[in-house]
C-alpha cells in the first residue's frame, strides 16, 4: 500500500483552511448544547407534588438545552443524607442537592457559593427568614438557594371540637381565616391547662419525647420561648441558667398530661395520634391532616393548623427548610444557578406549594400569603395561618442559636428531650444540667 | 493426588518450555482455583478490604476531615460517658443474644432431629423462615407489634388483664425487647448448624452409651456436646460478630433511645458519623469492636485448632 508523504506546505496550509472553516462557520446549537445537569430532589411525601418541580425543570431544560435528570431521593430511612454523605467523599454525583437544614453547614467546605443569585432572588421574593438565614449562611454567603419544596412550621395542628369541649379554647377564633389572630391569650398557662384538661378528658395532646426530629422540634421551641439554649450563639456553654431550669419545669409538668409512651414515639406517632382520633392536638405540618382527609375525613374536618403559645421570651415555632446546593464538583454551575433562579421565581414556587396541597413553605416574606393556605379544605382556612402569615411568632430551629455545626449535634443526639426526659423521671436537676453540659463539651470538637 | 502433572521430556527449547509452563500452571488444582476464586477475592478487595482500610484511614482525622489526628478520636470517645454505655450495652445484646440463640438453637435442632425424616423437611423449612426473611422487613412487623400506642401484643395481654407494657418505651423493656427480637431472627440458624452436626454424631457412640448405663443427661454431656463442640465454637463466634455489629433491629425498633439505653456500636456510629455528619467519629466508633471481636476470634479459632490437632 503506498502512502503519499504530506510536506510542510500542504500541512501548513491544511491546518490553516481547517482553523479558518471552525472560526468562520455558523454556530450550530445541538439539542443539548449547554451541557448535562443533574439533581437530587427531595422525594415529596404528598402524592403527585414531585411533578410539578419535574414539570418546571424540563420546561427550563428545553428552553435552555440542557440534558436534565431528576432523582427524587426520600429521607426515610435517611437515603437523603446517607446519599449526601457518600456524595461528599466521593467528590462526585449529582450537580444539584437538596439539603435538608444542616447539611449545607456540615458540607459548607464542598459547596459552590450562590450570592450572586440570592441577590435578585430576594429582591423579588423578600427577605429570607431568620433561620434560613442561620442555616444557609456561612461568613455572610450563601451556601444554597432556599427550596420552598420540603420546608415546613411544625406548629400546632388541634382538634377544633375536643378543644372547644375540654379546654374550652375556640382555635378558630383564636386564629381566625383571612385576618390577624386573636391569640394574647395563647400563652404556656393556657396551653399547660388544656393539656391538663384533655389529658383528663382521655384526649391527650400528641407530643412526643422520643430522639426523632418532631419530638425534638417541639422542645426547641419551647425552650427558646423561655430564652433557653445550651449554647450560645458565640460557642459558649449555657446550660446552667435559669431559662434552661424553667424549661425543664415546665416539661416536667407538661409530660404528665401527655400519653404515658411518648417516650418511644417517632415521627410517625404523632400522625397516628392525631389520625385515630385519639388526641385533641399534635405539633406537625399539615401532612398528618392530609393523611386524615384520606383514611379519616371526618377527622380532617375538625382539624385546624395555627400558631404556638407564647413563652416568658415570645412566641416560637419550629421551622425546617431545605436548601438547594451545588456541589463544588459540579461540572455545569452556571446552568445549576439558572436553573435555581427559574425554580425560585414566585409562580415555580406557587406551583410547587399548589401541588403539595399546601405543605411545603417558601422561606421568603412576600410568599407567605398565597391562594393556596386560604383555600386549603375541609374545613376552609384549616392551613390560613400555616405559613405565619402575620409574623405571629418567630420562626426557629431547635438548638439555635449555637454554631450550626455544635447544634446539628446537641439536635441529632436528642439533648433537649433527654434532659426534659431524664428530669421527669426523677434525676435531680443539676445532675441533668451536668449531664447535658458534658455533652454539650463533646459536641463542639473540631 | 498430585498436584503437578508428570512431565516425561524436561529438556526442550525455551518456546516450548514456555507454552508447556503455561499449560503446567493452568493443569494445576491450585491455579485453577485460584483463577476461579479471583472474581469474589477482587470483589472482597474493593468491597471489605478497601473500605476498612479507608475507615481506618477516616478514624484518625478531625472533624472536617482536613487533619491527622493519630488515636485523637479514640481518646476523646474513652472520655465519654455515652461512648462507654454503648460499650456495656453492646455487650449485653451480643452475649444475651448469642447464649439464648444457641440455646434455643440446640434444643429446637434436638426436637427437629428426633422427628421422622418424611416431616423433618417440612419442619427444617418452616423454622429457617425467620431467618430467611430480610432482618429489615421482619423488624418491621415487629415494631407494629411492639408500637407504643397501638401493641398488638399489649391488646392481647389486656384481655388478661396485663399491660399496657412499654415494649419500647422503658430501658429495660426496650433492651428486652430488641434481644428478643435478634433471638427469634438468629435462633434458626443455630439450629440448622446443631442439626447437620447432630447429624454427623455416629449412631453406634449413643449405642455404647446405652449400654454402659447412660441416661439421657450423660449421652448429652458425655457424646453430644463434644462431638459438636467444634460447630458450636465456630457458630458461636460467627453470631458473636453478627450480633456485635447489627444494625437494622435497633435501628428500625428503638433507633437506640430511649434515653441512649438500646444504642450499640453501628447504630451509635450511624447517629454520631451519618446524622451527626462527625464521619471520623462515626468510623472510630464502628472501628471499636473490631479488637473485641479480634480477641474473642483468637482464643475460639486457637481452641478449634488445638482439638484439631489432638484429634
Amino acid at each position: 500500500m503506498s502512502r503519499k508523504k504530506l510536506s510542510r506546505r500542504e500541512f501548513v496550509a491544511a491546518t490553516a483552511l481547517t482553523s479558518a472553516a471552525l472560526i468562520t462557520a455558523p454556530y450550530v446549537r445541538g439539542a443539548y448544547a449547554a451541557g448535562k445537569l443533574s439533581m437530587a430532589f427531595w422525594d415529596h411525601w404528598v402524592p403527585g407534588a414531585n411533578k410539578a418541580s419535574e414539570e418546571l425543570v424540563k420546561a427550563w431544560a428545553e428552553k435552555e438545552k440542557v440534558e436534565v435528570t431528576i432523582d427524587y431521593v426520600p429521607s426515610q430511612g435517611n437515603k437523603n443524607i446517607l446519599t449526601i454523605a457518600a456524595e461528599a467523599q466521593a467528590k462526585s454525583g449529582h450537580d444539584i442537592f437538596a439539603m435538608p437544614t444542616w447539611w449545607c453547614h456540615s458540607n459548607s467546605e464542598q459547596l459552590e457559593r450562590v450570592d450572586d443569585i440570592m441577590g435578585p432572588i430576594i429582591a423579588e421574593n423578600g427577605a429570607a427568614n431568620g433561620t434560613v438565614q442561620y442555616l444557609g449562611q456561612l461568613d455572610g454567603k450563601w451556601l444554597g438557594v432556599p427550596a420552598s419544596v420540603g420546608s415546613q412550621i411544625k406548629g400546632p395542628c388541634s382538634r377544633i371540637d375536643l378543644m372547644k369541649k375540654h379546654a374550652n379554647i375556640d382555635v378558630q377564633e383564636m386564629y381566625p381565616a383571612g385576618s390577624p389572630p386573636k391569640a394574647d391569650n395563647w400563652t404556656f398557662d393556657t396551653f399547660l391547662k388544656a393539656a391538663e384538661a384533655c389529658h383528663k378528658a382521655g384526649v391527650p395532646f400528641g407530643i412526643g419525647l422520643g430522639e426523632t426530629s418532631d419530638s425534638v422540634d417541639t422542645a426547641g421551641a419551647i425552650f427558646q420561648s423561655f430564652g433557653a439554649q445550651l449554647v450560645d450563639a458565640k460557642g459558649n456553654l449555657t446550660v446552667k441558667t435559669d431559662a434552661v431550669r424553667q424549661s425543664l419545669e415546665f416539661y416536667k409538668k407538661l409530660i404528665a398530661f401527655l400519653p404515658p409512651d411518648a417516650a418511644a414515639w417517632d415521627d410517625s406517632s404523632n400522625n397516628k395520634w392525631l389520625v385515630s382520633g385519639k388526641g385533641a392536638m399534635i405539633m406537625n405540618p399539615p401532612s398528618a391532616w392530609a393523611v386524615a382527609k384520606r383514611d379519616a375525613p371526618q377527622v380532617a374536618e375538625q382539624c385546624w393548623t395555627h400558631g404556638f403559645p407564647a413563652g416568658p421570651k415570645g412566641r416560637f415555632a419550629p421551622y425546617l427548610p431545605y436548601f438547594w446546593s451545588i456541589w463544588n464538583f459540579s461540572k455545569n454551575k452556571e446552568a445549576a444557578k439558572s436553573l435555581l433562579v427559574h425554580l425560585s421565581k414566585p409562580a415555580s414556587i406557587e406551583k410547587m406549594c399548589v401541588a403539595s396541597g399546601g405543605y411545603d413553605l417558601p422561606a421568603y416574606e412576600k410568599l407567605t400569603t398565597l391562594k393556596v393556605w386560604q383555600e386549603e379544605a375541609p374545613p376552609k382556612g384549616t392551613l390560613y395561618h400555616y405559613p405565619n402569615p402575620y409574623k405571629h411568632q418567630t420562626l426557629s430551629i431547635a438548638a439555635s442559636p449555637a454554631p450550626p455545626k455544635v447544634a446539628q449535634q446537641i439536635y441529632f443526639q436528642a439533648t433537649l428531650t433527654k434532659m426534659c426526659l431524664r428530669y421527669y423521671q426523677g434525676e435531680a436537676m443539676e445532675k441533668t444540667l451536668a449531664w447535658a453540659e458534658g455533652e454539650c463539651e463533646g459536641f463542639m470538637r473540631s | 493426588m498430585v498436584d503437578v502433572t508428570f512431565q516425561p521430556n524436561r529438556v526442550a527449547g525455551s518456546q516450548a518450555r514456555k507454552r508447556g509452563g503455561m499449560r503446567n500452571a493452568l493443569r494445576r488444582k491450585s491455579t485453577v482455583a485460584f483463577v476461579m476464586t479471583l472474581p469474589l477475592i477482587l470483589l472482597i478487595l474493593i468491597l471489605v478490604v478497601y473500605p476498612a482500610f479507608y475507615s481506618l484511614h477516616l478514624a484518625t482525622l478531625n472533624k472536617s476531615m482536613a487533619k491527622f489526628v493519630g488515636f485523637g478520636n479514640f481518646e476523646f470517645l474513652f472520655r465519654r460517658d455515652t461512648f462507654w454505655l454503648v460499650v456495656k450495652q453492646s455487650c449485653i445484646f451480643a452475649i444475651s443474644a448469642v447464649i439464648f440463640k444457641a440455646l434455643i438453637g440446640f434444643i429446637v435442632a434436638h426436637f427437629v432431629h428426633n422427628v421422622p425424616a418424611k416431616k423433618q423437611r417440612k419442619w427444617r423449612g418452616m423454622l429457617l423462615v425467620p431467618w430467611v426473611i430480610p432482618p429489615a422487613m421482619s423488624t418491621l412487623a415487629w415494631l407494629w407489634l411492639f408500637d407504643p400506642s397501638y401493641s398488638a401484643f399489649n391488646y392481647t395481654l389486656s384481655f388478661l388483664g396485663i399491660g399496657p407494657i412499654p415494649w419500647t418505651g422503658d430501658a429495660a423493656w426496650a433492651r428486652f425487647s430488641v434481644i428478643l427480637v435478634n433471638v427469634w431472627y438468629g435462633a434458626p440458624f443455630f439450629m440448622i448448624m446443631y442439626l447437620a452436626a447432630l447429624k454427623s454424631v455416629p449412631e453406634q457412640l449413643y449405642e455404647a452409651a446405652a449400654i454402659d448405663g447412660a441416661n439421657w443427661w450423660q449421652r448429652i454431656w458425655y457424646v453430644t456436646l463434644p462431638m459438636m463442640r467444634n460447630i458450636i465454637a465456630i457458630t458461636t463466634l460467627f453470631s458473636l460478630i453478627v450480633t456485635f455489629a447489627n444494625f437494622d433491629i435497633v435501628r428500625i425498633l428503638t433507633a437506640g433511645g430511649p434515653l441512649d439505653h438500646t444504642h450499640i456500636f453501628a447504630t451509635w456510629a450511624f447517629r454520631v458519623g451519618i446524622e451527626g455528619s462527625d464521619v471520623p467519629l462515626g468510623a472510630s466508633v464502628s472501628l471499636f469492636m473490631v479488637p473485641i471481636l479480634a480477641i474473642a476470634a483468637v482464643f475460639i479459632l486457637r481452641d478449634i485448632s488445638k482439638r484439631g490437632n489432638e484429634a
